[in-house]
């Protein structure tokens, strides 16, 4: 294993140095429990008296439900319950998705089942719960729901009245307008020589999480206290959401989120299923389990994407970007999602495009719009494929309207370290910005010059080679100013509770989640280096509403950007308050001590003057020999938010993709894929590495491979795994994954997050790539829709018809 | 989710399932491999109220040279046609034909005859039946009949073993000196069911075809034989002036199905890249074949 | 509708299991909610993304395909029966060494089929894979989280450790290269 560490490339001189395991591939303690079967993932936890719950889903995207027969159902065998969208309202309050930064936003009341209508082919209708789940689906089939079947919308034109509305204030189906920029969309762009445009679609795609969602809720009634096991990836979130819409006291609700198999945002809302199933066990006082089947995960976990935009871009005949504009129609199904509402990916769509480059002249709309399909809600890099895409796409465009080089006409309009502070026009706070270092890494390590001379040599043969560029600004670590004013409960602070055990170890709760990004370990990895301990005298706790400071989890990026400052914030008061202490029992100054190895040391000669074993002993066990007045703090707890008008913590990256089409066929191969990255300090090279390449995979997969295709009456037509197709190791390329290190954080810690970049520039890498194969060796037309099907590619190529 | 409640006959012989077959009629299923039954039962598509499992049935695996014909017992896993030295040795299509078959947990599980008798139109075996001229041997309670391959499948996910019969196994024509076969696929994944794909099994008089038998999968609702594309090929040594012809008379032989996984044209188009494909390798087993080039039809 | 029981007796990690089983509960529900080896997970139910495979009479196979009714007479093996496995305890300490996996919830099936694909290759002997190679055995095998390429390293690295060293193949392996 290569210590990848050394391969930084420095944007700017680090101010940040510090011994110790950060910036080490430290291997992570809950990989070794899992490889060995022992990863404890909702499913595997068995309760005593613990029912099971099969939901009974809508078979149609659209009806009214006029009367539910349960009575069969209820006498079938190992029924406990049979419980109707009405009955459910009543255990709980309504929810909607809004977000009062944009008070256009029209939300709806939702409820955790259907009350008298359904929206979506997949909506939880009756819950069944049983002695076991195959009982309880024996008795699902028994209950005779008559629906009249209504029109479904499930297309986008902009303009038509629609034939049918799915909620009774909103007469046209849409959501939400939202405009920003310097124009209005559909101006004119002064001082533009060319303007170019094209029409962009992002199918439908979701998470496809390995691990399906699933709960158990555990109510005890003589306590009145609620224990919630989930899969999930906010437990203070949903702690608070169970306490408030279930009327419960929030200091009697716990919720765990033990491994979790696969998140990507997609479990990070409320899901009306689960909560039905908390609502469920109060109703029974027994604890109830649901885990659903992948045929349910299709049609009722969040998807995302559904864009349609048309956009242009402004240019000067030497090249110069001037302009950019992009207007975006953004399908949402039936309800805003709660409770951060469905805005987050139009919004970023309407901030991000265009943000790589130094223009001015941009103006941005989007339409967001109800459909009767699935919900859409937070996948994996939010926004930023859409924009990148979009962005990209444009440029690539202009590069060949003007006939210049992509790279050349990339490198000539980046926004410069120099350009920054800068506020794009997007509203995008730039301290600093390092897309040219991103750009020449990636540029220099795929060696661009010879896959270009090689692509000429062998379309000469036949073989249509391509090579698309795609630089993205990444939105991470999300702060207060987004939700708060928003008025979503969820928190953006994270918080680090560290102990010092009598022995000498450490141990450490947190806020921050870990879905197997290896964010235990990299805070692990942190406490070690700033309180002067080995790896191994460290322990990390996450994932548990009760025992862990209050925070928000896994969501845009934070795990090491904020719960790592917070973890060296802790860190530090922790060893300032052992090091107090030591310097009583050693009559020094506190201030001539450091903490190295575990053993309290003379700072100036590293001599050892205690182990911390001893600190701890002392602390612990003979205050009797202490001073009066000395009081032990060999525990604390250290929050950190991020500082005040800050949005997000900008950062940016690069991608290259190389592929092969098969012109015949329009089957493309990816042979090669590159990202150069700046997440700041690097605590742990290979968690980030892998973690980016598992974004490009997933980016690769909506750009070639995953589409959730609806026909007209709103009925999933891939509705499995066979239909819906994930990418699989053979078709994934080699990915080469180049830090840098680059500067403009605030944050001791100078890290920031990257959860998003392997997703965020993917898909637009491979798109241009395979333009680049087509269009740029004069065979086809540029496409620009995704996925990038066999039949779309032929279709561009003129050998089958149809719309691109 | 959970399948819904079956009873299960475990089989020792082919007289216990023929009885069983005889006993339950249509409500019961034989389960074989099971990789596709599985997931219909599992997703409760499939609802049978007995499963006659007869993974037992030792006399139903195995693969035996028989002189003029290879035996391959229907129970016979896909692992194990695919690593026999048998099949790759005479029946090399069909060894080439597993190397696009799902993946090995699939494949050390799967039979040959279980997905004969599934009929999925897109699967890679039943072409290859109908490309060699296969017979497969079918029992019922009246004995055995042997059903030629052309007539074995009837359409999608439908064959001729009637209710109360059951594949036993098949026969495999040996290649002979002139024999010459290839067969490939256009997917999206590797081991994922093919959009097109054609299996081709030709009989060649030094560079001209003397027989040829090019059959598609994935394009109807069974495996199809290209009659007339044959027929303009037999007595002709292949030549890319040639390959300027298939797509009118592979017209003739198709009617693709137009669905959600690809248009009728894409199939016809399709059809006709593995024509240019296949033949050429037909043709020349040892000639460079650049089946990526957008040339290929003009020059090799 | 009839649901009854049938008794089964297997060897389940090496140990006999005798059972009363559902007809229609396949393999891996049998192992994980019956034997509460959980180890094995579920993912689609439907034979496609690999996360049940397990090994039935020393070859791989999909758990959730696979009745836990069939299996009587059989040896079943899950990843927990796996742990004295040379082999595997190889392929787990690279896994961890590499960042192989993240969520986990894929990588027990994950190492079963790297142990089935070097075991037939230290078996026979007879080819010396590449990635390309490695990355087709282990495409039955959805992981969402990494991007396969630290995996195949991770294969790829144990494979070289015993091409290189087969007096240490790994005892009890299957012997897959038998063509029945």
């Amino acid at each position: 294993m290569t210590d990848a560490a050394s391969d930084h490339l420095p944007h700017t001189d680090s101010p940040h140095t510090v011994s110790g395991p950060i910036g080490h591939n430290e291997p992570r303690a809950r990989a070794r429990r899992t490889v060995a079967g022992k990863g404890r993932y909702v499913d595997d936890i068995v309760l005593p008296r613990m029912l099971h719950v099969a939901f009974l889903r809508s078979p149609h995207a659209h009806a009214a439900i006029l009367s539910i027969d349960a009575a069969e159902a209820r006498e079938a065998p190992g029924i406990v319950a049979v419980v109707t969208g009405k009955d459910m309202a009543t255990q709980c309050t309504p929810y909607a998705g809004s977000h009062q930064l944009f008070k256009r936003l029209k939300a709806p009341d939702q409820y955790p089942l259907a009350v008298d209508r359904v929206l979506w082919q997949g909506e939880p209708v009756v819950a069944v719960v049983a002695t076991s789940r195959a009982l309880a689906e024996d008795a699902a089939e028994l209950v005779d729901v008559d629906y009249d079947i209504l029109p479904a919308v499930t297309s986008f034109e902009r303009g038509t009245p629609p034939a049918v509305q799915l909620h009774d204030d909103i007469p046209d189906n849409i959501a939400l307008v939202e405009q920003l920029g310097t124009a209005t969309v559909g101006e004119d762009f002064p001082g533009a020589d060319q303007v170019f445009e094209a029409q962009f679609r992002f199918g439908r795609i979701t998470g496809t999480t390995l691990e399906p969602r699933g709960i158990i809720a555990d109510y005890e009634p003589r306590e009145g206290a609620l224990t919630v096991h989930c899969s999930h990836q906010c437990p203070h979130q949903q702690q608070d959401i169970f306490a408030r819409h279930l009327g419960l006291p929030e200091h009697k609700v716990r919720v765990l989120c033990p491994d979790v198999g696969g998140a990507f945002g997609l479990k990070q809302q409320l899901y009306g299923d689960e909560f039905a199933v908390c609502a469920l066990s109060i109703m029974l006082g027994r604890p109830v389990k649901f885990i659903a089947d992948r045929l349910e995960s299709m049609v009722s976990d969040n998807h995302a994407r559904d864009h349609a935009a048309t956009a242009r871009i402004a240019v000067k005949s030497d090249g110069t970007i001037v302009g950019m504009e992009v207007d975006d129609i953004f399908g949402i199904g039936p309800y805003s999602q709660y409770p951060r509402s469905s805005v987050g990916e139009g919004n970023h769509v309407l901030r991000i495009t265009g943000a790589p480059y130094r223009l001015d002249d941009y103006r941005a709309r989007l339409t967001m719009v109800y459909q009767n399909k699935s919900m859409i809600g937070h996948y994996r890099s939010v926004g930023h494929p859409v924009a990148c895409a979009i962005t990209e796409g444009l440029v690539d465009l202009a590069a060949d309207g003007l006939g210049l080089d992509p790279a050349d006409i990339r490198r000539r309009n980046f926004v410069r370290s120099s350009d920054c502070p800068r506020v794009s026009p997007g509203g995008i706070d730039m301290p600093d910005m390092s897309l040219e270092t991103c750009f020449d890494a990636v540029v220099a390590a795929m060696d661009l010059p010879a896959l270009r001379a090689e692509q000429a040599e062998m379309r000469k043969k036949g073989v249509y080679r391509g090579i698309g560029i795609a630089a993205f600004v990444e939105l991470t670590a999300s702060g207060p100013e987004y939700y708060g004013p928003g008025g979503n409960r969820i928190t953006s602070q994270e918080g680090c509770h560290l102990k010092l055990e009598p022995s000498g170890v450490v141990r450490c709760w947190i806020s921050v989640t870990d879905q197997g990004q290896g964010t235990d370990t990299g805070i692990g990895q942190v406490v070690a280096s700033h309180l002067g301990v080995a790896m191994a005298d460290v322990r990390v706790f996450s994932g548990d509403s009760e025992t862990t400071p209050y925070g928000g989890g896994a969501w845009a990026s934070r795990g090491i950007a904020i719960g790592g400052e917070a973890a060296l914030r802790a860190a530090t008061a922790l060893k300032a308050n052992i090091l107090e202490l030591a310097a009583v029992v050693l009559q020094a100054d506190a201030g001539t001590l450091d903490i190295v190895g575990g053993r309290v040391v003379d700072r100036d000669t590293g001599t050892e003057r205690m182990p911390l074993s001893d600190v701890a002993r002392i602390g612990y066990f003979r205050q009797d020999t202490l001073p009066p007045g000395v009081q032990p703090e060999l525990s604390v707890v250290r929050h950190y938010v991020t500082p005040r008008g800050r949005k997000f913590m900008a950062t940016n990256g690069v991608h290259a993709a190389h592929v092969e089409v098969d012109t015949q066929t329009g089957i493309v191969r990816c042979l090669g894929h590159w990202v150069a990255h700046d997440a700041g300090v690097v605590v742990n090279p290979s968690l980030v590495e892998e973690q980016i390449r598992g974004g490009v995979v997933q980016g690769i997969g909506s750009a070639l491979f995953e589409e959730l295709r609806y026909d007209d009456d709103g009925q999933m037509l891939s509705g499995s795994l066979a239909d819906y197709l994930v990418p699989m190791a053979s078709e994934m390329p080699e990915i080469t994954v180049l830090h840098v290190e680059g500067t403009g954080v605030e944050e001791e810690l100078g890290a920031k997050g990257v959860g998003e970049a392997g997703v965020a520039g993917s898909p637009a890498a491979i798109m241009n790539a395979v333009n680049d194969a087509i269009a740029g060796a004069g065979l086809g037309q540029r496409i620009h829709t995704l996925p990038l099907s066999p039949e779309r590619i032929l279709g561009a190529l003129g050998k089958v018809p149809g719309e691109l | 989710m959970k399948a819904y409640p079956f009873d299960y006959i475990r089989a020792e012989s082919v007289d216990d399932v023929l009885s069983a077959l005889d006993r339950y009629g249509t409500e019961a299923r034989i389960i074989a491999g099971g990789q596709s039954l599985m997931p219909m039962l599992n997703f409760r598509l499939a609802r049978p109220e007995v499963l006659i499992d007869i993974n037992r049935l030792a006399e139903l695996s195995g693969i035996e040279d028989r002189g003029d014909h290879i035996r391959v017992g229907a129970l016979t896993r896909h692992v194990d046609v695919a690593r026999s030295p048998i099949i790759a040795r005479h029946v090399p299509v069909v060894a080439e034909a597993m190397t696009h078959v799902a993946h090995p947990a699939v494949r050390n599980r799967g039979t040959l005859g279980g997905s004969l008798c599934l009929a999925d139109p897109a699967a890679e075996l039943p072409a290859c039946m109908v490309a060699l001229g296969a017979d497969l041997v079918v029992a019922g309670n009246n004995g055995r009949r042997t059903v030629p391959a052309d007539a074995f499948f009837m359409g999608m996910f439908e064959t001729a073993v009637d209710d109360g019969e059951m594949l036993i196994e098949v026969l495999l024509p040996k290649s002979g000196p002139g024999t010459r076969s290839a067969m490939d696929e256009v997917a999206r994944r590797h081991g994922d069911y093919a959009i097109v794909g054609a299996a081709a099994v030709a009989e060649m008089d030094g560079p001209a075809f003397r027989d040829l038998r090019l059959v598609y999968f994935g394009v109807e609702d069974k495996p199809i034989l290209a009659r007339e594309t044959a027929a303009a090929l037999i007595g002709q040594s292949w030549s890319p002036a040639l390959a300027e012809d298939l797509k009118s008379t592979l017209a003739q032989d198709l009617s693709p199905n137009d669905d959600s996984q690809a248009s009728s044209a894409m199939r016809l188009h399709l059809a006709d890249v593995l024509a240019r494909r296949l033949l050429p390798r037909l043709a020349d087993p040892d000639g460079p074949h650049p089946s990526r080039t957008e040339n290929e039809s003009v020059s090799r | 509708m009839s649901d009854r029981s049938y008794s089964v007796s297997m060897t389940v990690n090496g140990e006999v299991v005798n059972a009363n089983v559902s007809a229609r509960t396949n393999l891996v529900d049998f192992l994980r909610q019956d034997l509460e080896l959980t180890g094995s997970h579920v993912g689609c139910e439907h034979g496609v993304c690999g996360a049940c495979t397990v090994r039935v009479d020393g070859r791989i196979m999909r758990g959730c395909l696979l009745l836990a009714v069939q299996a009587d007479g059989q040896s079943v093996e899950t990843i927990e029966g796996m742990a004295g496995d040379p082999l595997m305890t190889s392929l787990q300490d690279v896994f961890v060494e590499e960042n192989a996996l993240q969520c986990g919830f894929c990588t027990p099936a994950m190492l079963l089929t790297a142990h089935e694909f070097i075991s037939r290759v230290v078996e026979t002997g007879a080819y010396r894979p590449d990635r390309d190679a490695i990355r087709d055995t282990i495409s039955g095998n959805y992981c969402r989280c990494t991007g396969y390429q630290s995996i195949v390293q991770a294969v790829e690295r144990v494979l070289i450790q015993y091409e290189t060293a087969p007096t240490k193949a790994p005892n009890g392996a299957p012997n897959p290269g038998s063509d029945r």
